[in-house]
């Protein structure tokens, strides 16, 4: 505590009972506020006189004036009893602005989705209980994908915790294995501290979602303190790593310049931890191949000719392929996630694997790495480029020209574009060419929503993207109804890009109520609806493994008439069922620069994503086709 | 392999349910586990045992080092140390058995706390195998309740847990 805040605690202390009673035997609501400034008033000008300059605010103002002090612009969530005293203190400022979503788990995605489009932190508010627990889904979404997001959560009133009181959950203690930390405010004059902190923890070294519990007697307005935001924070139990190890990366260098099969892996943390400058000149440098995770989609640009796709359960042949036959793998910002290395047994027979990321538990946890670096992307990025640039040593020329042979051939045989993995002359429209479609009418430069399912596969697989943090889904996780308030998080971050949510019939319903709030602060978001009339990654896997028994995967008619639907809420609906109109009405959708506009497109039902992997066995072992195996 | 976990953490409320909920959650195993505040009372002292091979301990380490209220850890099992457990037990000690069960404590250089006509309550401070040779001596016939403290460790020598 600072010496000026120590002195407006004793001087509100020095003014006494008596000031107290004064205020408290005031008969109106009115005449009480009043009589209570004047007493904060007081404490403010003592303090000025004693040359302090301190403020005194209370619990729920400190809360706000933390977070606008901390930079946030926007704060998502919803009201609620617990909550009441913050929300007020939101009514009396300007700075920090509140959007009020339909749902808990919206504000949630939407914060999410906030900061993967800036690299910001999200801020959500909700209150107790149900607020608490509806939230829950977009913390551990968060979690999964390491985005930093703070979620304050009311709790009801300090002497009730414990004792079931109404709208009560213990939100420390349900959120505890999906948060990074967690915080319980036990009184108000720690609330400028403990925001500080969490942001801290939030940003720094692997990011992540923090939960602030803040009890309701503890915002209480007519008790106030006196207020000072942190310039620094120190954690002693806390030192994120930073730096990796000099001598591991050099090391890692060597391995890499004399690699002859080498393959660059990327992931999420690449996109998170602002290396893909880096990463995609170190590639250009080295003419080595790279390939992304789900998660690290727009580390390295979608079109360039170095770029393999997406690896991984429904990853390209060639990133696969690639990836089995190598001699080097340099894995950065990834976790080698069970979606991407198939049977780990399997993995890669014959590659050293330098593996760089920032959270020294994801190194050597189901892979074990031949070069750990425990680092952040960028300084260790940007230290291995200097060593390849400086060093004498070069790439086998001849070598990688091989390599590359190896690689285009996999890429002319089986590749998503030199080779099309799904029928292209039938009448239906395919969901492939959707997102083709999509790709070209945006230019390549939207902001791309994703919920999850086959639609979230094409995105991935067709739409490249040539930018980071362009890409926004639910990767760790797998949350359907992530989509929409993603987009309306990315709108919010950039108010005159093109966003667009893609997203099926299934995974749209889980937050539709959403189409509400865009109305409401004219977040003119593009939903491109795939709609086979089922869930169809699930179907998916009932016609490879259980002989198309459909179980509980069709809606039988029960969808609603989406156009309607949209046009009720104020939008824009366009239904699209025919191949040859898909273009034009795609374009007519863009062009309503200012109109949320939901397209219904019917695809073909029978459609599957493909190449999969097959379960069990290596990398390379995909299929290709409903028929066709590697 | 048995290993010995030793973690100085912040003596605040929810830590200790976040190291007990980070071993349920990841499936990891607990086979004992003690704690309680340094002469540092912000900071707290966990002692804990569990079973694993190398890259699950590693796994464990790791994962107990990235929660944000633990300052330090140590597995004690590395390097030398003491360890030491405590263990109250009431026995039966009535007739030719009562004589039996003294000898028994002076031969584990135990202690007999309390004393009725018809039972002892023993303490006995060791490494758990000797406390589980002590039971076994012993034997179930005669036992009534056994309280364990599970593990406590220190480094042998130079090597200090500490700020």
């Amino acid at each position: 505590m600072s010496p000026a805040q120590e002195t407006a605690i004793a001087i509100s202390a020095q003014l006494g009972e008596s000031t107290k009673s004064y205020i408290a035997s005031r008969s109106s609501a009115t005449e009480f506020a009043a009589a209570f400034d004047m007493w904060a008033y007081s404490v403010e000008t003592s303090c000025i006189k004693r040359g302090y300059n301190v403020e005194m605010l209370s619990g729920g103002d400190m809360l706000i004036r933390s977070l606008r002090d901390e930079g946030v612009k926007y704060l998502f969530g919803y009201p609620g009893g617990a909550a009441l005293h913050i929300y007020d203190a939101i009514f009396r400022q300007q700075e920090v602005r509140h959007i009020l979503v339909r749902h808990e788990q919206a504000a949630t995605h939407a914060a999410d989705a906030y900061s993967r489009a800036t690299g910001e932190v999200g801020t959500v508010l909700v209150t107790s209980g149900p607020g608490a627990t509806n939230a829950i889904t977009g913390i551990a979404t968060a979690y999964m994908d390491s985005i930093p997001m703070v979620v304050i959560s009311g709790q009801v009133m300090s002497h009730l915790i414990g004792e079931d009181a109404f709208q009560e959950t213990d939100m420390v203690g349900i959120s505890r294995p999906i948060v990074k930390h967690s915080f319980m405010i036990k009184h108000p004059s720690e609330i400028p501290d403990v925001v500080k902190q969490a942001f801290y923890i939030a940003r720094t070294g692997r990011p992540g979602p923090v939960v602030i519990d803040v009890p309701k007697d503890l915002t209480a307005p007519f008790e106030t303190f006196p207020y000072e935001y942190p310039e620094k924070v120190k954690i002693r139990s806390y030192t994120p790593a930073t730096r990796g190890h000099a001598g591991q990366i050099k090391k890692a260098a060597q391995l890499l310049i004399e690699a002859r099969r080498p393959v660059i892996y990327s992931g999420g943390g690449v996109v998170q931890g602002n290396g893909s400058g880096l990463l995609t000149e170190l590639a250009k440098k080295l003419n080595y191949p790279v390939t992304n995770t789900l998660m690290g989609l727009g580390g390295y640009p979608g079109t360039d000719k170095q770029f393999l796709g997406m690896l991984g359960m429904h990853g390209t042949y060639e990133a696969n392929m690639a990836m089995h036959h190598a001699d080097v793998i340099f894995a950065v910002g990834a976790r080698f996630d069970d979606r991407v290395t198939n049977a780990v047994k399997e993995f890669c027979p014959n590659a050293k694997i330098i593996h760089v990321d920032v959270d020294p538990a994801s190194i050597s946890k189901t892979v074990t790495a031949d070069i750990p670096i425990v680092g952040s992307v960028e300084s260790v990025l940007g230290e291995m480029l200097a060593l390849i640039l400086e060093s004498d040593d070069k790439p086998d020329a001849g070598a990688i020209e091989s390599w590359w042979t190896q690689i285009n051939e996999w890429r002319e045989r089986h590749g998503l574009y030199t080779a099309p993995r799904y029928n292209t002359s039938g009448e239906k429209i395919m969901p492939q060419d959707v997102i083709k479609v999509l790709h070209e009418v945006t230019g390549g430069d939207a902001y791309i929503a994703s919920d999850v399912g086959q639609h979230q596969m094409f995105a991935a697989q067709y739409y490249l993207f040539d930018k980071p943090r362009r890409w926004l889904n639910s990767g760790g996780l797998g949350t359907m109804g992530f989509g929409l308030p993603a987009a309306m998080g990315a709108q919010m971050a950039d108010r005159d890009a093109v966003v667009a949510c893609v997203t099926g019939e299934g995974s749209i319903q889980m937050c539709i109520q959403e189409l509400s709030t865009c109305t409401q602060y004219n977040l003119p978001i593009k939903i491109i609806c795939l709609n086979n009339q089922a869930l169809g990654m699930v179907r998916q896997w009932q016609d490879m493994q259980y002989s198309s028994r459909y179980s509980e995967s069709v809606y039988e008619d029960s969808l609603p008439d989406f156009v309607k639907l949209a046009e009720s809420y104020g939008h824009v609906g366009i239904r699209v069922t025919k191949k040859e109109e898909l273009k034009a009405k795609m374009e007519e959708c863009f062009a309503m620069k200012d109109r949320v506009v939901f397209m219904d497109i019917s695809v073909d039902t029978a459609a599957h994503v493909y190449p999969m992997q097959i379960a069990g066995a290596a990398m390379r072992d995909m299929w290709l086709s409903k028929t066709e195996r590697t | 392999m048995r290993r010995i976990i030793s973690v100085l953490m912040e003596n605040a409320p929810g830590s200790l349910s976040r190291v007990v909920g980070l071993f349920s959650q990841r499936g990891y195993n607990i086979e004992s586990l003690t704690v309680a505040p340094t002469e540092d009372e912000t900071l707290s002292r966990l002692t804990l045992t569990t079973l694993g091979d190398d890259h699950k301990i590693e796994q464990i380490t790791k994962h107990l080092n990235k929660l944000i209220d633990v300052v330090k850890l140590v597995d004690l099992t590395e390097g030398a140390h003491i360890e030491r457990e405590v263990m109250l037990i009431k026995v039966k000690a009535a007739g030719a058995q009562r004589a039996e069960i003294k000898r028994c404590v002076d031969i584990f250089r135990g202690q007999i706390v309390d004393v009725t006509a018809s039972l002892y309550i023993i303490q006995i401070t060791g490494t758990s195998d000797k406390l589980d040779a002590f039971l076994q001596s012993v034997g179930d016939a005669s036992i009534l309740e056994v309280v364990r403290s599970g593990v406590s460790g220190i480094a042998r020598g130079e090597k200090v847990l500490s700020l």
